[in-house]
């Protein structure tokens, strides 16, 4: 592999890509397979809305419905808000804090492809006519009486998938323990790549009850298990537990990545440096830890008892204040200083009260007693829409115009970013404010349709509305990627101006080995520190040129993830068909082989030539 | 990384087992990635301790009526005293004394197999006495929480083999201390995690 560009085939482009171990290139490919799954997600939803438009309305039969609303939720969660944050950390954490790759470049590779055949396996029941249908919660009883693959497809698809992240989430704490730059202290370190190893640290804990969990849904269903049947002696509830043991702090790793982007925006465009970092870092930390403490607030109608109930309530209600830290410092940062309306920007003003609102209805929803009014309503589907669509996704849009340059060369146009956003947001709450007053009108969740004269058509239809403008809004985005790929508009390392952090300090995109000179951080942004003090490339070097030590792209992740995939559909099928046992067999020997042939082939990687770095940096006028 | 470079006693690192930058890697991710293991294994224990002697009605099977303490200490004090040779390979591998670091590691496995033996040989056991995985949830969860350690010393077993054979001839260098380094990190949880397995599921399942 060279560092000069040349011209290749279509062929060798895309070796490229299934063997990349570059952690920008496998941020791109997570930030690809996530958009494509929340489209797929999307059009669900869509669909979903196009069902409940009117009363007693056929679009969708009601056995259809729940296999949509499974899938979308499922698909929503773990196939695109995940993996698309993920995408985010993998391109911007190592180039915050100043490395030239992540710790494992080949389990970094090794998550993305599990993540996609996960995925891919989970969407395949579509082909297959049997699709989960029990919610994207897929509690026990239900799941397990559920006919057909379709329960087999969600175990076995996010298992895989799941195992994926969890690689990913070490890979990313290895890398921010050992890689930092010199000079970049914990202290110092940009709030994204704080919240990435925060939200690390808590995939490292939370997604191994998921893989028990899910080990027993498919040990119950495919092998004989009798953990979730009670005539066995088994407890369903036992699923509820470990599934929200896992599931609530699900929702911190999505929301923890997202208030980290919205902490990169705030301050790059008010021009003025966060406010309270310290406290923002010790709110991340806070919010980690108590994010374990609440998941029976989801269980508050099983029957836990009072004191069960009241602990939970307390412990969920206590993560406001942490929250309420972080939207004040928000504010507070803009305050006093010279704001830029910038399409990222807006998402991130807009944001703020977006995410309060589905703050304050989660405070409501973690009074128990309230709760046992408000449980399995849309007030239910309509909070958690304002923390996940008002939080994340908002996050995820801003990052994607934020960063676009960074990953790719070239700015997202922003007028068509600002269309993007008024569709987007107005659609939003257009979509889920009513559903807090359908949810207090009796209106249940997961329902496939409704009866005349309840008063509740003139909501369901603005509601229909509001999705069909969020529709638009992420059409308009799709234009906008096309168009200004097309134009190719090439920027330079800071395009926005107002850099602060190091990925600012170098090449959009960066070279393969980011950092021709590993960097000397000289405090919180160093960037802006330098450029202050008058160094206009806003960088200083730690090391004179040297040869650089990179990682050898490898096949193999692929084909491990591979026969996982295959190996999952002899699991399903190894009761019915004489092939089932031998498939299995054959899926994790494939997968077992790969990893012996990794563990005993030697790859010590290779060296960058001082020569050839020395040459990329005088085409840059010798600067990083 | 030069795998050339050739050690000595006197100038073989402290601390190879972390010594280049891709070791230390290893070392803080494999620490890591026992912290995951281990709330892997609370969650396994929490659900067999929720459905210990649950059946269907009518259900014979009980702790007290299956397990057999003598067979179980047996096993016991061989995963133990594997581990205990597992340190020794280490306390050799850090004077750089190749040759007995691969006898104690060959020891280390000899040991884990004899584990292993015996907790298929049990298992057998009790199917034969009709105690099935999918007799009940108690046998289920049993086979997976105990099921699951085996796993995890089948996988030890293979490793350290193929660790010991494709290092046969190379002698100790820092690219492959680390990977002894982890394998010894990994025993030794593995038996952590037999204690436990000892007391909730046996002791606690005969006596308590």
């Amino acid at each position: 592999m060279s560092s000069v560009a040349q011209k290749r085939g279509f062929g060798a482009t895309l070796w490229d890509w299934l063997t990349t171990v570059d952690h920008k290139k496998i941020g791109i490919l997570y930030l690809l397979g996530g958009g494509i799954f929340f489209v797929i997600g999307g059009i669900e939803a869509l669909i979903i809305r196009i069902q409940l438009l009117k009363p007693n309305n056929d679009f969708v039969s009601a056995g259809l419905f729940n296999e949509i609303i499974t899938m979308h939720g499922t698909t929503m969660i773990f196939l695109a808000a995940m993996p698309i944050l993920i995408g985010f950390m993998n391109v911007v954490m190592p180039l915050q804090i100043g490395a030239r790759d992540v710790a494992f470049p080949f389990l970094n590779s090794l998550g993305f492809w599990m993540f996609f055949f996960g995925g891919l396996f989970l969407n395949v029941s579509w082909l297959f006519g049997q699709v989960p249908d029990a919610g994207w919660t897929s509690y026990a009883s239900l799941s397990i009486a559920s006919e057909g693959h379709g329960i087999d497809f969600y175990a076995i698809g996010l298992q895989i998938a799941g195992g994926g992240t969890l690689i990913g989430g070490i890979n990313f704490l290895v890398t921010i323990i050992t890689m930092r730059a010199p000079g970049m202290t914990y202290m110092r370190m940009p709030l994204f790549s704080w919240t990435t190893l925060v939200a690390s640290a808590m995939i490292l804990f939370a997604f191994p009850p998921l893989t028990v969990g899910l080990f027993f849904l498919t040990f119950d269903r495919m092998f004989g298990g009798n953990f979730f049947d009670h005539t066995m002696g088994g407890n369903t509830i036992i699923w509820e537990h470990i599934f929200w043991i896992f599931g609530h702090p699900e929702v911190y790793i999505l929301i923890l990545p997202a208030f980290g982007i919205f902490s990169e925006i705030i301050p790059m465009f008010s021009r003025k440096r966060l406010f309270g970092y310290a406290a923002m870092v010790f709110a991340t930390v806070l919010i980690g830890f108590l994010g374990f403490m609440v998941w029976a607030h989801h269980m508050f109608t099983v029957g836990l008892g009072p004191t069960a109930n009241a602990i939970f309530s307390v412990s969920t209600m206590a993560i406001a204040i942490p929250t309420g830290v972080k939207i004040f410092n928000w504010l507070l940062t803009m305050w006093g200083g010279s704001i830029k309306m910038t399409t990222p920007m807006l998402y991130a003003i807009s944001f703020i009260p977006s995410f309060v609102m589905g703050g304050v209805t989660g405070v409501m929803l973690g009074s128990a007693p309230l709760d046992y009014q408000l449980h399995d309503t849309y007030f239910v589907i309509a909070h958690f829409h304002y923390v996940i669509v008002g939080g994340v996704v908002l996050g995820i849009l801003a990052g994607t115009h934020y960063w676009w340059p960074k990953m790719f060369g070239t700015m997202l146009n922003e007028p068509l970013g600002k269309i993007t956003f008024a569709l987007f947001l107005i659609g939003f709450h257009m979509t889920f404010l009513i559903q807090h007053w359908l949810g207090f009108w009796g209106m249940p969740r997961r329902v496939f349709t409704f009866m005349d004269g309840q008063g509740w058509n003139l909501a369901n239809v603005i509601s229909s509305v509001g999705a069909l403008l969020m529709g638009l809004g992420i059409l308009v985005l799709i234009i906008n990627i096309i168009i200004t790929s097309v134009k190719n508009v090439r920027v330079g390392n800071d395009p926005w101006g107002d850099g602060r952090t190091l990925e600012w300090a170098i090449e959009s995109p960066p070279k393969f080995y980011n950092f021709a000179q590993t960097p000397l951080v000289r405090g919180l942004d160093t960037v802006w520190i330098e450029k202050m003090e008058g160094n206009k490339s806003g960088f200083t070097a730690a090391e004179p040129v040297q040869d650089i030590h990179m990682p050898n792209g490898s096949i193999i992740p692929m084909i491990m993830s591979f026969g996982l995939f295959i190996g999952g559909f002899g699991a399903m099928f190894h009761a019915e068909e004489a092939w089932g046992l031998p498939l299995l067999i054959f899926g994790l020997f494939v997968t077992f082989a790969s990893m012996a042939t990794r563990s005993l082939k030697d790859d010590l990687g290779y060296y960058v030539k001082k020569a050839d770095i020395e040459r990329d940096l005088k085409q840059k006028g010798g600067r990083n | 990384m030069d795998l050339n470079k050739k050690f000595t006693p006197e100038t073989w690192p402290d601390h190879p087992e972390r010594a280049t930058h891709e070791a230390k890697n290893k070392f803080v991710g494999f620490w890591l990635f026992l912290g995951g293991e281990t709330v892997l294994f609370a969650t396994l224990f929490a659900t067999y301790i929720a459905l210990k002697n649950k059946g269907p009605a009518g259900y014979e099977h009980t702790t007290q009526e299956l397990f057999e303490l003598p067979l179980v200490f047996v096993m016991t004090m061989l995963l133990l005293t594997s581990s205990l040779t597992s340190v020794y390979a280490m306390y050799h591998m850090k004077n750089f004394n190749f040759k007995k670091m691969q006898l104690w590691l060959a020891i280390t496995a000899l040991l884990g197999l004899g584990f292993i033996g015996l907790e298929v040989y049990e298992f057998v056991h009790y199917v034969k006495e009709g105690f099935t995985f999918d007799s009940s949830a108690f046998s289920s969860a049993f086979f997976t929480l105990v099921g699951t350690h085996g796993f995890h010393v089948a996988i030890g077993l293979v490793w350290i083999t193929l660790l010991l054979i494709r290092n046969a001839k190379r002698g100790l260098n820092l690219y492959n201390a680390s990977k002894y380094y982890t394998f010894s990190l990994y025993w030794h949880f593995i038996d952590v995690v037999w204690v436990f397995i000892f007391t909730v599921v046996y002791l606690m399942g005969v006596i308590g």
